[in-house]
């Protein structure tokens, strides 16, 4: 068993689930806008609204005897994926990503049939996946088409990346990439790879896997270290739009990048994790302090992105907060 | 930033407001902070329920009077509207409850505080009393004589006499005569007809065993015979001599136990629980009569106590969840199932109970493999769980009991709709996220659970915390402090160790 002391962990700024909690949750977040982000399909709508791009929604299952349609709804795709609405951590999303004959063929490659989706559908409606096991209903929507840069990286599945937004600034950000062990899900408890993203320029920095510093990928065998993202700009100005669109203080967006519509808002998450700390090698408490110290912040999402990209640099020191806020302008 | 003074006051005040009662209490009322500087007190509840049809209604009940072995405490009656009083009507002193009008289903209570005391010995009654005269019919008549007869050749004194008598009765092979005295008569009865017929001067009283917080218990017939100074004791089941120490004859010498006018459907039951008063608390509660303290919760009924007694260890289990997730940050399945596991073991003790508990699950996870093919909505799902573990817990019942383990039917003190919701997410856990992670959660369950039970187990931790339910605003002040803690948990400490990497 090796550990670390509570001191170097405040040395390096590491943010804890208690902390974040009572801190930064329960502070920043306000309890009527959980529904916002706890359900998939209002996420959906809110996101419109903003401009942010959300994968085209073809079908919703919200009753029992629905699902007996599902069949000729879904005739006309060929990929898709189902979620439940209120589902959380990326539980019970099933992808499809083409069909051979009577049967849907998984991410993973592994073939379900019809009736077996049809379950599935039934256990998201009865709310085995939704917080609390309300009733919920499922989502269909189109399958992305994930840019070939990064699709190479990943084992299976989408790779998504998770920009924590703090009052509307992005401040830290990682991509995730499945892998075997995670059964093509881009969940980290799961063993999905996190690869920490500079906010100054999109550039990949550490690689971590189960908590574990990682070089490359275990079952692609690439390299993790000089992935640049596209469109990062784009992507940052977009988590940071979700700010005015949920009012969440302190919230994680997930984002990917589709090959023919670009940065796609996937899902966003009012209790984001921890370990995007890990893969970034930096605690975030120091930039959330940052953020908190300002005495005026930006007012448009672009502002915001520009100030971040510029403060929050992994080279960078973040040693004295306050003098940059006195030298740099409220309003950029 | 909010000030946290105000937050940090309250604390403040919480802790010294329970610390302060409890003081406050412990001096002036004498409850020791101890469990062991005790004396074991009888509460014994009798409750009468009957259906009032609209009249004036006089209920009656006989109380004991100075029963042996025991001396009373203190008594009272709880009855919303009714006048009660206590009369003695030569020498059987009841208690008469009366309203002029009632209608509905009715419930009445007396109650009386009993210390176990071997040296009380009835006083003996003035006069010797006079053996009922009795009369048979024939052919009753000759063979109680026989009877008499075959007992009194075997017998020198009234009191062998009776277990002779009492040996006739229960016999297993009963002869001609006394299964024709027996024939559509109660056994009881029978022995004090012989009795008194033979110039013995016999009665029957009535009983309860005490045992720790039992309810809705009846009274049990006791033969009593008057050797000429005293009355005794006998067990007319056994014909053993003499009362043993748990029971107390709540009626002696009386005609009836309860009469009651202007209802009907009437049943009396009785409900006792084991309390513990110190001495010093005896000494003066005795001189009172009602020091008893309004602040504590001996005054409710006992049934309410018994209650109170397993909810008020609740806390310190939900305590020690807090600390566990809060400051240790063990991951569990359902947030209070390990406290609601906790006082499952509380009445079944520890190792039985962590071995029903792991084979009702396993066997669960085993049927729930089958059922998750079944392809069934969520609720009839767990609905199916939840008779499947009903069916399961009675097999080990049966199973346990068969092969000689009592401690097999221990498990239905589980909650099965618990148990059934644990097994339903641990097989979603263990699809999802593998089994590792159902060991891991079910472990953390399992050992936040045993925890939990052994600190509410501790004897010290009973007695504190029904005696001095005061104390509960401390346990209340720490979680609210836990509550507050942003530090790190000791599992982010192993979880966050390969930042060290980062240097």
């Amino acid at each position: 068993m090796r550990w670390i002391s509570p001191a170097s962990l405040s040395r390096r700024g590491m943010l804890n689930m208690n902390r974040r909690n009572v801190d930064y949750i329960a502070r920043y977040n306000d309890r009527s806008a959980y529904p916002l982000v706890d359900n998939k399909l209002k996420t959906k709508l809110v996101a419109e609204e903003y401009d942010v791009a959300t994968p085209a929604l073809r079908q919703v299952v919200s009753q029992q005897h629905q699902i007996s349609h599902f069949r000729e709804r879904v005739a006309g795709l060929n990929g898709f994926a189902i979620k439940p609405a209120k589902g959380s951590g990326g539980k019970g999303i099933m992808v499809i990503t083409r069909r051979e004959d009577d049967s849907f063929i998984k991410a993973s490659g592994a073939a379900v049939s019809l009736r077996h989706l049809e379950r599935h559908l039934s256990n998201i409606l009865a709310g085995l996946y939704s917080l609390g096991g309300s009733p919920d209903v499922a989502i269909v929507e189109d399958l992305i088409q994930c840019s070939s840069t990064l699709t190479d990286y990943s084992f299976q599945g989408v790779p998504d990346i998770r920009i924590i937004v703090f009052r509307g600034y992005p401040v830290m950000a990682m991509l995730r990439l499945a892998t075997r062990a995670s059964d093509g899900k881009a969940n980290l408890h799961q063993g999905a790879i996190g690869v920490g993203i500079d906010i100054a320029t999109g550039r990949s920095l550490n690689a971590v896997q189960f908590n574990r510093p990682v070089k490359m990928h275990p079952d692609t065998g690439l390299a993790l270290e000089h992935i640049q993202i596209e469109d990062w700009h784009t992507m940052l100005v977009m988590a940071s739009r979700c700010y005015e669109a949920t009012g969440l203080g302190y919230m994680g967006a997930d984002l990917v990048l589709d090959q023919h519509d670009g940065p796609t808002l996937l899902e966003l998450n009012a209790r984001p994790g921890l370990a995007i700390q890990m893969a970034n090698g930096k605690g975030l408490l120091p930039r959330l302090k940052y953020i908190e110290s300002l005495k005026r912040t930006h007012l448009t999402p672009e502002a915001r992105v520009e100030y971040a990209m510029s403060v929050f640099s992994h080279a960078g020191n973040l040693s004295a907060p306050r003098r940059t806020t006195k030298r740099q302008p409220a309003f950029a | 930033m909010k000030s946290r003074y105000p937050f940090y006051i309250a604390i403040a005040l919480l802790i010294f407001t329970g610390v302060g009662i409890a003081t406050l209490r412990h001096f002036e009322l004498g409850i020791p902070w101890l469990s062991g500087e005790e004396r074991p007190v009888w509460l014994v509840e009798a409750r009468v329920d009957f259906r009032a049809n609209g009249d004036p209604v006089l209920v009656s009940l006989n109380l004991p009077d100075d029963p042996p072995g025991f001396h009373v405490l203190s008594e009272q009656a709880a009855s919303p509207g009714y006048g009660f009083s206590i009369v003695n009507d030569k020498g059987d002193r009841r208690g008469e409850w009366s309203i002029r009008q009632a209608n509905g289903p009715q419930t009445l209570y007396y109650k009386a505080q009993f210390i176990p005391d071997p040296d009380v010995q009835p006083h003996p009654p003035e006069q010797p009393p006079e053996p009922d005269t009795v009369y048979w019919e024939e052919p009753q008549a000759t063979a109680a004589h026989e009877v008499l007869a075959l007992a009194a050749e075997k017998s020198s004194t009234p009191e062998s006499m009776t277990r002779e008598l009492i040996k006739l009765i229960r016999s297993s092979d009963p002869n001609q005569n006394t299964a024709l005295l027996l024939a559509g008569n109660d056994d009881v009865d029978v022995l004090v007809k012989l009795l008194n017929y033979a110039d013995i001067p016999a009665r029957v009283s009535e009983g309860i065993m005490l045992e720790d917080a039992r309810r809705r218990q009846p009274l049990r017939p006791f033969l009593e015979i008057f050797d000429g100074d005293h009355w005794l004791t006998f067990n007319p089941q056994t014909g053993e001599q003499g009362l043993p120490e748990n029971v107390l004859l709540w009626s002696r010498n009386t005609t009836s136990l309860l009469d009651v006018m202007g209802g009907n459907q009437s049943v009396v039951s009785f409900a006792m629980l084991r309390q513990t008063v110190p001495a010093l608390q005896l000494a003066r509660a005795e001189s009172m009569k009602n020091g008893l303290g309004f602040l504590s919760l001996y005054q409710l009924p006992i049934e309410e106590q018994s209650m109170f007694r397993m909810l008020l260890l609740l806390p310190l289990g939900a305590m020690v969840v807090v600390f566990m997730r809060v400051i240790v940050g063990i991951r569990t399945s359902g947030t209070f199932m390990p406290v609601l596991i906790a006082v499952a073991f509380l009445q079944t003790s520890l190792g039985p109970g962590l071995v029903t508990f792991i084979t009702v699950v396993a066997l669960g996870l085993l049927l729930r493999g089958y059922l998750s093919n079944l392809n069934l909505l969520l609720v009839s799902r767990i609905a199916t769980l939840i008779i499947l573990v009903i069916f399961m817990s009675t097999a080990i019942s049966i199973v346990g009991y068969q092969m000689g383990f009592n401690t097999g039917m221990t498990v239905t003190f589980f909650p099965m709709v618990i148990l059934a919701w644990t097994i339903e997410r641990m097989s979603i856990l263990w699809e999802e996220e593998g089994p590792h992670e159902v060991f891991v959660q079910g472990g953390g369950s399992l050992l936040v659970a045993v925890l939990a039970y052994l600190a509410m187990s501790l004897p010290i931790a009973g007695h504190l915390t029904f005696n001095f339910p005061e104390l509960h605003l401390i346990i209340l002040a720490v979680i609210l402090l836990m509550g507050q803690y942003t530090g790190y948990k000791l599992s982010e400490l192993r979880r966050f160790h390969p930042m060290q990497e980062y240097d």
